[in-house]
C-alpha cells in the first residue's frame, strides 16, 4: 500500500492516459467491454486520488521525481538544482484532484447513455481520458513547462470535445474558438515561462520561487502569466469564448470544461502564492483580482439574466460563480503579508473561495447535466420552445431546483455553506465586496427562477406529453451530483477540516512548497 | 547573455513576429488566416527560446566527456521541439474544424459564419 501511495501521483496520470488509448482498441470488440473498462479505471483512479489525497492532508507534501532512483530524490547527487521533472502533489493539488476525479466519473457514466446513439463514441471516450489526464498532470506538477504541454493536452482534447456533433454548425464554431482561445493563452504562458527561464535557468516552480528576485522581466513575466490564465478561465474582460462554447459542447463535457477552468484557476493561484508569493506586491495584485472577480460576477449575472438559450445561460452563471472566488482569493492574496488581518479573515476567505471551488464544480456541474437532460428529451435549447416539463420529468426538475437553489446560495445547500464564509470574511475586508455579492446571489436566484417557470411549470403541451424521465444512467449521475450538493451542503464543517483547510494551508505556505523541492537547509 | 549579436537582433525578430501574431488574431475576418496567426505566434515563441539558448561559436551538448568549450543550452531546443508538435496539432485541429465551419454555411469570413450572439 505504501509503494502503491508513493508512486500514486504518476500512476493516476499514467493509468488515465494508458485507458485513453486502449479505449479505442477495446472499443471494435466490444461497447460493454469498453464501458466496464472506462469506469474501473476511473474507479481506481479515484481510489488513487483519495489514498494519495488522505497521506498528503496526514503527512506531508508528496514529491515524485521521475526517472531518479527514489521518488523523494529531487536533487541528484552533483546538481545544486532540480532536473528532472518533478510532480509535486500539495493540499491544493490533492483537493483539485478529487474534484477532477469525481467530475470526469460522473461525466463518463452520464455520457454512456446520452450518447447511446451517436457515431464515433471511441473517440469520444478517448478524448474525454484524455482530457482528464491533462487536467491530472495541470494539477499535480511541479514544472512550469510540464503544467504549459498538460494545458495543451486539456485544451485540445477539450476543444475537439466541443466540436464532437459535427452535424451541428455552432459546435463547430464553438470548438473553433475554444481552441483559438487556448492556443493563444498557452502560446503566451510559453513566452512568459522563457522570461522566466532566460533570467533563472530554471523551470521547476519550487526551485524558481526560492530564487525569485522579482526584476522588471519578473514582472512582465506575472502579467503575461495572470492574463492568460484568467483567459483560461473565463474571468471577466476575458470571458467572451465561455458562453459559447459551454453552451453548445455535448451534455457531459461542460461540467469537465468547468473543471478545465478551475484547473486554470489553480495554475493562477500556483503562480501568484507559490511562484511569486512573498516577493510579490501582494495589495496591488490581490486588488486586481478582485478587480477581476467583481466584474465577472457582475457582468455574469446581468448577461445571464437576458438568455434564452438554457445552456448559455447556465455558463454565464458560470462566469458570475468564478467571480466569487476570484473575489475570495484576492481578499486572502491582499492581506497575505499582514499576519494579524490573515488570522482574522484572509484565511477564511481563502477558504470560502476553496470551497467554492469544488462547489461550484458539483452544482453547475449538475445544473448542466439537467439541461443535457432535457436537449436529450426535446431536442432544443430555447426556453421559450420549453413548457410544463416538470409534469412528465418529475425529478429532472427536482434537480435543477436542487443546483439552481445551490448556486444562489440559500441554505441548506452547498453554495451557502461556502458563499457565507466568503461574505463574513471579506466583509472585514471591504464591506462593498459582500454587498455587491450578495445583490449578485439574489440576481441569480431570479435568473434560475426564470428557468424553472418557464421550462418546468406552466401547462402540459401535448407536443411534450409523451416525454418520458432521462435513462437510468443519465439520472443515477445527476443523483451523485446532488447527493454531494446535500451532503456539503449539511456537513461543511467536515469538509472545510478534511480538503478545504489543507489546500488553503498550502496558499499560505509557500516555503514548505520549496522546502519540499529544494530540501530544507537554511 | 548575447554578447556580439547586432542589438540582439533575433529578440526583436520575435517580437516583431509576435506584434504580426496577435495584430493578424484580432484584425483578420478570415479564419484561414486566424490559423496562420496562431502559427506566427507560434513561431515567434520559437524563434524566442531557441535564441535564448544560443551561444555564439558554441557546440551541440551531445558529448561525454565534456570539452571546455562553449555550448548552446539544450533544454529551450527541447521546449521548441515540443511546442512545434503542439503547433502541427492544434493547427490541424484548427484547420479541421475551420473545413467543417465551411462545410456548414458556405463562408470563411468569421462576421458571416458567426451563429452565436450576445
Amino acid at each position: 500500500m505504501s509503494t502503491l501511495i508513493a508512486h500514486s501521483s504518476i500512476l493516476i496520470i499514467a493509468v488515465t492516459l494508458a485507458t485513453a488509448f486502449l479505449t479505442p482498441l477495446v472499443g471494435i470488440a466490444s461497447k460493454r467491454a469498453r464501458n466496464t473498462l472506462i469506469v474501473l479505471a476511473l474507479a481506481f483512479v479515484a481510489f488513487l486520488v483519495v489514498a494519495l489525497a488522505r497521506d498528503v492532508m496526514l503527512n506531508q507534501i508528496h514529491v515524485y521525481t521521475l526517472g531518479a532512483a527514489a521518488p523523494d530524490l529531487t536533487i541528484p547527487g552533483g546538481a545544486i538544482v532540480p532536473v528532472r521533472i518533478i510532480l509535486e502533489v500539495d493540499g491544493l493539488s490533492a483537493f483539485m484532484g478529487i474534484v477532477i476525479a469525481i467530475v470526469s466519473l460522473v461525466a463518463v457514466i452520464y455520457s454512456m447513455s446520452a450518447l447511446k446513439t451517436e457515431t464515433g463514441q471511441n473517440g469520444f471516450y478517448t478524448l474525454l481520458l484524455l482530457m482528464a489526464a491533462g487536467m491530472f498532470g495541470m494539477v499535480f506538477t511541479g514544472d512550469l513547462f510540464n503544467l504549459f504541454v498538460f494545458l495543451e493536452i486539456t485544451s485540445i482534447s477539450g476543444a475537439a470535445l466541443i466540436a464532437f456533433r459535427t452535424k451541428f454548425a455552432d459546435s463547430q464554431e464553438g470548438g473553433f474558438k475554444y481552441i483559438v482561445v487556448s492556443a493563444v493563452a498557452s502560446l503566451m504562458i510559453l513566452f512568459a515561462i522563457g522570461l522566466l527561464y532566460s533570467q533563472y535557468n530554471l523551470l521547476n516552480i519550487g526551485a524558481l520561487a526560492a530564487t525569485m528576485e522579482y526584476t522588471m522581466l519578473d514582472r512582465i513575466a506575472l502579467v503575461i502569466l495572470m492574463s492568460a490564465f484568467v483567459m483560461k478561465l473565463g474571468g471577466v474582460p476575458l470571458h467572451m469564448w465561455l458562453s459559447d462554447t459551454y453552451s453548445v459542447a455535448p451534455a457531459s463535457i461542460p461540467a469537465l470544461l468547468i473543471v478545465a477552468s478551475q484547473a486554470s484557476l489553480y495554475a493562477l493561484l500556483r503562480t501568484s502564492f507559490t511562484l511569486y508569493g512573498v516577493t510579490l506586491d501582494q495589495s496591488v495584485a490581490g486588488w486586481i483580482i478582485i478587480i477581476v472577480g467583481l466584474l465577472s460576477m457582475f457582468v455574469g449575472v446581468t448577461m445571464a439574466i437576458r438568455q434564452t438559450d438554457i445552456t448559455r445561460l447556465i455558463a454565464y452563471n458560470c462566469v458570475c460563480e468564478s467571480g466569487f472566488m476570484l473575489v475570495g482569493l484576492g481578499v486572502g492574496l491582499a492581506v497575505l503579508a499582514d499576519p494579524g488581518a490573515l488570522d482574522a479573515f484572509g484565511t477564511m476567505a481563502m477558504n470560502g473561495a476553496v470551497f467554492h471551488m469544488i462547489n461550484h464544480a458539483l452544482f453547475e456541474g449538475l445544473l448542466f447535466l439537467v439541461a443535457g437532460a432535457i436537449f436529450y428529451r426535446i431536442g432544443t435549447r430555447d426556453l421559450n420552445q420549453m413548457c410544463g416539463l416538470g409534469h412528465t420529468m418529475k425529478l429532472t426538475s427536482v434537480l435543477f431546483l436542487l443546483g439552481a437553489l445551490a448556486s444562489a446560495g440559500i441554505p441548506p445547500f452547498n453554495g451557502f455553506a461556502s458563499k457565507i464564509l466568503i461574505y463574513e470574511s471579506v466583509y472585514q475586508f471591504n464591506p462593498i465586496l459582500t454587498i455587491i455579492g450578495i445583490l449578485v446571489s439574489i440576481l441569480t436566484l431570479a435568473v434560475f427562477m426564470k428557468v424553472f417557470f418557464s421550462a418546468f411549470t406552466g401547462a402540459s403541451l401535448p407536443r411534450y406529453r409523451d416525454v418520458r424521465e432521462v435513462p437510468r444512467p443519465m439520472v443515477a449521475a445527476m443523483i451523485v451530483l446532488a447527493a454531494g450538493i446535500i451532503f456539503f451542503g449539511l456537513f461543511p464543517g467536515l469538509v472545510l477540516d478534511w480538503i478545504v483547510q489543507p489546500a488553503t494551508d498550502a496558499l499560505v505556505n509557500q516555503g514548505v512548497y520549496i522546502d519540499a523541492i529544494m530540501g530544507a537547509v537554511p | 547573455m548575447i554578447h556580439s549579436l547586432p542589438g540582439n537582433f533575433p529578440f526583436v525578430a520575435a517580437v516583431v513576429l509576435l506584434g504580426i501574431g496577435l495584430y493578424i488574431l484580432i484584425f483578420r475576418r478570415n479564419l484561414i488566416k486566424i490559423v496562420m496567426g496562431i502559427a506566427i505566434l507560434g513561431s515567434s515563441i520559437n524563434l524566442f527560446l531557441i535564441t535564448l539558448g544560443y551561444r555564439i561559436d558554441g557546440d551541440a551538448p551531445i558529448y561525454t566527456e565534456v570539452p571546455s568549450e562553449l555550448m548552446v543550452l539544450p533544454v529551450v531546443q527541447a521546449l521548441t521541439l515540443t511546442n512545434i508538435v503542439i503547433g502541427v496539432a492544434t493547427s490541424a485541429l484548427i484547420l479541421s474544424l475551420v473545413i467543417r465551419i465551411y462545410r456548414h454555411t458556405g463562408t470563411l469570413d468569421s462576421v458571416k459564419s458567426r451563429r452565436m450572439k450576445g
